[in-house]
Order: structure tokens, then sequence, then C-alpha cells
């Protein structure tokens, strides 16, 4: 059995999954190794029960982040911060210091010019906190990849560590921010 | 009235997050469908007080997938603000890496995102359906489209020293120029991505036979259509004028100057979605519907100044039979891989130029402008960004008028056609809900742009009857 792994967006650009797929030619030695069990380029959409490693890419934003974090720790063996939004919060918590009513007033109201008026329309979408935290402060991360995004280096000799049973080490390589 | 409805949640193989809904009434027919996009990060306001010259590294932080596009619309707006004309050399190099982007963008939808619907099925085993399982079936082809993203990425790496948000721009021009070495690397690309593009192009057209019965279903309606065109009417990526035409090719706009974009186009917002509604004043909202992008930007232009892209250009007009505008929403995959032709004929044509090798690539100034206002055409369409600032370079107003989004009322009015074609009362698979998601797909949207964030969540589709009795249970 190959190990399973799956990929996830929370509060993040999508930046750490581009650098991802900057695996380039890897994907296909990549493809041999893993089964990718779930991702925002697959097609599965409900979150597997035994995944092997889970890279989360983003910051905890909003109510529904929150929900699928808890419920990516219940299904995954190893849970990876993947890149600083997950990490630190990084740009997604830049709103963090204002209050939130005033930020999506400015884009939804002040910002408009027709129908002025903050979507609400909960569940269908999604409720956003108040303020946008890292990944470990809601669930129990095993590793961290920094980087805004890791570089496809980074990304790569962590996986191999990964899949080979070992914890990526924190070398310098893997402690550079931004 | 509707009886029950329908998520698709998420929408996946889309740069975003984005649910569908679907309303059935009480025979589980279609009644309408809605496209929610369900992330918002608010960098229109937490910009505020940050200083003109950190506005590219925050701003490509809006998106992954197209951070050099709001690098480059960040250094215009910069441009504007401090009222110089940047060098040749700058422009030509802040060209190059316009049309990288676009290539590796393109690049994505197409092969990773897109093609394992056409080549592996919509019905075929959505576990396998994306890049890994087209690995499996066909490596060849598989490889071709991820060197070709590689292309792309690599010409960003080249010029900004990285390949995800690089701050190589900035206001006034860019940072390094290019060494002769890393050109002729860059240069020595060309052929095998002339090759891979061709493939792409033609592996699209054996696609248009095979699925000529739904491809009448994919977004096709009249719409006006908004983008950038160059001074004589050629396809333009990186300056130009606006230029809009409606539905049936009249010119109804021309030589719009970007900086009043404002005063033709509006911004709606609706409770139900993140993802703002702009339309063209005009018209009035939602009658003044558009569609931005490679559609778009294929149906507007005049002629294409590269000879291979001009000649499928040509081809692709004749699609619309006598009229003179293809309005259908499953050819946007057609005018993007005619821009990844023009965009590797452009790039070998610049490279070529000795402008491109000069070494005066920066104009400096202080602050002479409080407003400015950058425009350029991302890969899925044009891309706005509005700067005021303080005599101190604080920003003290942002705001952020992103392609994706303009396509907003298009892609919604397409996922009511797909929903309404496929969802008669019978059975509801999982593969007909797939041809709904990959009618989004044709737009490419990028929600992480288009909202200013991202995420994600699982599908599970009930339909429910009048009498509250599961009609039908489908989970993927
Ligand atoms: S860490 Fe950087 S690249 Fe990754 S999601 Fe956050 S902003 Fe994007």
């Amino acid at each position: 059995m190959k190990p399973k792994v799956a990929t996830i967006w929370l509060g993040g650009c999508s930046g750490c999954h581009m650098s991802f797929l900057d695996l380039d030619e890897r994907l296909i030695d990549l493809a041999d190794k893993i089964d990718l069990v779930y991702s925002p380029i697959a097609d599965v959409k409900e979150f597997p029960r035994d995944v092997d490693v889970t890279l989360v890419e983003g910051a905890i934003a909003s109510f529904e982040h929150e929900e699928l974090a808890r419920l990516i720790r219940r299904n995954s063996r190893f849970v990876v911060s993947f890149g600083d939004c997950a990490v630190t919060g990084n740009v997604t918590a830049m709103r963090n210091s204002l209050d939130l009513d005033d930020v999506l007033h400015r884009s939804y109201v002040e910002l408009a010019d027709t129908t002025p008026r903050v979507p609400r329309d909960y569940p269908t979408i999604a409720e956003l906190m108040k303020q946008a935290r890292p990944l470990h402060e809601y669930i129990t991360v095993d590793a961290f990849i920094h980087g805004c995004p890791p570089t496809a280096d980074q990304i790569w000799s962590a996986v191999t560590e990964l899949l080979a049973g070992k914890k990526p080490e924190l070398t310098h390589v893997f402690l550079r921010y931004g | 009235m509707p009886t029950s409805t329908i998520t698709i949640n998420p929408v996946t193989r889309i740069e975003g997050h984005a649910k569908i809904t679907i309303q059935l009434d009480e025979k589980g027919i279609a009644q309408d469908a809605r496209f929610h996009v369900n992330e918002f990060r608010g960098f229109e306001k937490f910009c505020e007080g940050r200083v003109l010259w950190e506005m590219g590294g925050i701003t490509s932080r809006i998106c992954g997938i197209c951070p050099t596009s709001h690098l480059v619309t960040s250094a215009k707006a910069g441009d504007a603000i401090l009222s110089v004309t940047i060098p040749e050399t700058a422009q030509a190099l802040r060209r190059i890496i316009t049309l990288a982007q676009w290539l590796q963008s393109h690049a994505l939808s197409f092969f990773h995102l897109s093609s394992p619907d056409f080549l592996l099925g919509f019905d075929s085993d959505p576990a396998k359906r994306n890049i890994f399982g087209l690995i499996a079936s066909d490596k060849e082809f598989a490889k071709r489209g991820i060197r070709l993203r590689k292309f792309g990425q690599e010409i960003i790496e080249v010029l900004g020293s990285r390949r995800i948000h690089t701050p190589w721009a900035v206001a006034g021009g860019v940072r390094e120029p290019l060494e002769p070495a890393k050109r002729d690397y860059l240069l020595n690309w060309i052929p095998e991505a002339k090759e891979t593009a061709r493939l792409a192009l033609d592996t699209l057209k054996k696609i248009h036979v095979k699925f000529e019965k739904d491809i009448p279903n994919y977004g096709n309606f009249r719409s006006l259509y908004v983008g950038l065109v160059a001074p004589d009417g050629a396809l333009e990526y990186y300056d130009g004028t606006l230029r809009v035409m409606d539905g049936d090719g009249n010119i109804i706009a021309d030589k719009v100057n970007p900086s009043d974009f404002h005063e033709y186009f509006g911004e709606a917002t609706e409770e139900w979605s993140y993802l703002k509604f702009p339309y063209y004043k005009p018209l009035g909202y939602a009658k003044g519907m558009y569609r931005v992008g490679p559609l778009a930007r294929v149906n507007i232009c005049d002629y294409i100044d590269t000879p291979l892209a001009e000649a499928e250009r040509k081809q692709f007009k004749a699609l619309a039979g006598g009229a003179s505008v293809v309005n259908n929403s499953f050819y946007y995959h057609y005018a993007r891989l005619i821009e990844i032709l023009f965009s590797v004929e452009k790039i070998e044509q610049l490279l070529q130029d000795p402008v491109t090798m000069g070494q005066n690539i920066r104009a400096k100034a202080m602050i002479n402008q409080l407003h400015g206002i950058g425009a350029s055409e991302a890969p899925r369409g044009t891309l706005f960004h509005d700067y005021t600032v303080t005599e101190d370079a604080l920003l003290s107003r942002v705001d952020l008028v992103i392609a994706t989004a303009q396509n907003n009322l298009a892609m919604n009015r397409t996922v009511r056609q797909l929903a309404l074609q496929y969802l008669d009362g019978a059975k509801v698979t999982e593969g007909l809900l797939n041809r709904i998601e990959a009618g989004i797909r044709c737009f490419d949207p990028c929600l992480s742009c288009s909202t200013h964030a991202i995420g994600m969540m699982p599908l599970h589709v009930q339909v429910v009857g009048p009498e509250n009795n599961v009609l039908c249970d489908v989970r993927r």
C-alpha cells in the first residue's frame, strides 16, 4: 500500500500549493510513491478516514476552517503546517488588528456601487472569525514547513522524510520565513 | 417554488473555495442554481496605512497562482503615483514576466485542472480524475503539460529570482536586468514550448469533436466582453485601453483609459457570496453582465500580432458561424490555448529584442500624485489596482477589482444553464454534477484572487422530495 497523502487549503493564497506543483517532473516520481487521496487539485469531496500525511496550507480564518482542522486531525496520522500562513497566520492574519466588521464594511459596503451589504448567508458561506490564527492554536501539529511559500526543494525534502516515517528536521533551510 | 437544494461543495480543480447550490422543484427538476464563493481576507482594508513600496509584496500574496499579475499591476499603480514613464527595457521585461504568468497559469488550467475531464472522462473514477490520474494514464502528455507550466515559472524565477511572490517589479521599473546567459537559457525552451502548445491545440480540437453534444450547453449566451487592446486593436496583455464589445460583435465603448474604469463599471454585492458582482454601468446591474479573460480578449481584438496565434484566432472566429463573436464559454479553453501559443511566440520576440537586454531599468522619483490606477491583463482578465496615498507614501485607500469577479454574473448564468440542462428529474449522478463543475472550470476562476482568499469542504448531495423523502443521495 502506498502512503495516503492529503493537501488542503484553508485561509491562504494557494501559493503553497502552487509551490507543491513546482516540484515539476518530480510530481511524476511522486505519483508512483503516494496516493493523493484528497486535495483541491483532485475531486474527492469528503476528507478520507485514514490519511498518513496531511499538508495544511493557510491560517484558521473561519469557523468552517476550524471544523475542517479538527476533522483533519482526527483522520490523519501526521499533520503538517504547510507554509507561513499555517505556521504564523502571516498575511491572512494582517486583518487581526482591525475590527472584522470594519474590514467587511470596507469591501462590501463602501466599495459597492449597488446593493451594498455584507455577505451573511451562513452557512451557505462560511462565517469568519474575528482573528485569523495559526493552525497549531487549534490542533496539534506534528511538523512545520516554513516559507511564503516554502520552495519546491524544501517541500521535496520534507515530503521525502515524511514518507520515510521521519519528522523533517528544522534545519536552517526550513527556518526561512517569507 | 424550489423544494430542495443540491450542494456541490467544494467545487474542485478550480483555484479556490466555492460551492454550487441547485434548487429543485418537487419533481427534481432544476429551477435555479448559484455559484457561491466562500472566503474573504480583507486586503482592501488592512493595506490602509501600509507603505506604497511594500504593496507589490503584499498584494502578490492575494494569489499564489497569479502573484506576478498583482505585482506588475501594483507597480503600474506606483508608476502613476510617481508620475514616471518607465525605461523601455523595464517595460519589455515586465511584458515578458506578464506573458510568463499567462503561460504558467493557462498551462495549469488546461493540463493540470481541466484535461482530466476530457481525457479520462466526465464520468471516470473521481478518485483518479486529476493530474496524478493523468500521469498514470498518459505520462507523456502529463509531462509535457508539467514542463510547459515549468517554463512559465522558470522565466519568472530567472527574472525575479523566485517563482512565487517575487518582489522584482517596483514603482518606476524593475529591480534587476536580464543577463545574456539567462536569456539564452530561456530561448532554448522555445521550440519545446511551441510544440507543446501545438499538441494542446490538436488535443483540444479532438475534444471539440468528442464533446460536440455537450458543448452547446456550456454557458452559451450573449454577454458583453471587456478587455485591454493595443492602440492598433491588437491583442494586449500589459498596457493599452479598454474595449467593450456586445454579444453581437458591436464595439460599444473603445479607447477607454483604464483610469476611468469606475465611470463605466460598478460592483454589486449579494448576501450569498463573498465574490462581488461587477457590471457595465450603462446597462445597470445585472443586465450589464460581461465576460473577461481569454474568451473576451480573443473576441474583442482585431488581430494577434504573432503568426501562429493569428492563424488560430481566425479558426476560432469561424466557430461563430456568420456572427463575429464566439459566445460559448466552453471555448474559453480554446482561447486560452491560443494565448499560450501567443505567449510563447511573443516571449521569443521580446527575448530577441536588444531593448530587453538594456541596463536602464528603473526610473526613480518621489510621490508626485496622490492617486494612481494600474491595470493589466491577468490570465483571467483585466486586473485593476487603485491606490490613494498620502504625501509620505502611506496608503489611505485601496480598491482592487479582480479579473475573476468580473466573470461572476456569467459564471452564475453558466451553472444555471448547465443545471437546467442536466438535472431534469432523473437520478443525480456524480458525473452529472461534475459536468456542472466543469462549466465553472471553463472560466478558470481564481477565487483566492477574487475574494482575496481561499479554502475547501466535502461534497454531499441530497435531493429531497416534497414530503421530505430522500430521492437521491450522492457522496464523493
Ligand atoms: S504562506 Fe504565503 S504562499 Fe502560502 S498561502 Fe500564505 S501567503 Fe500564500
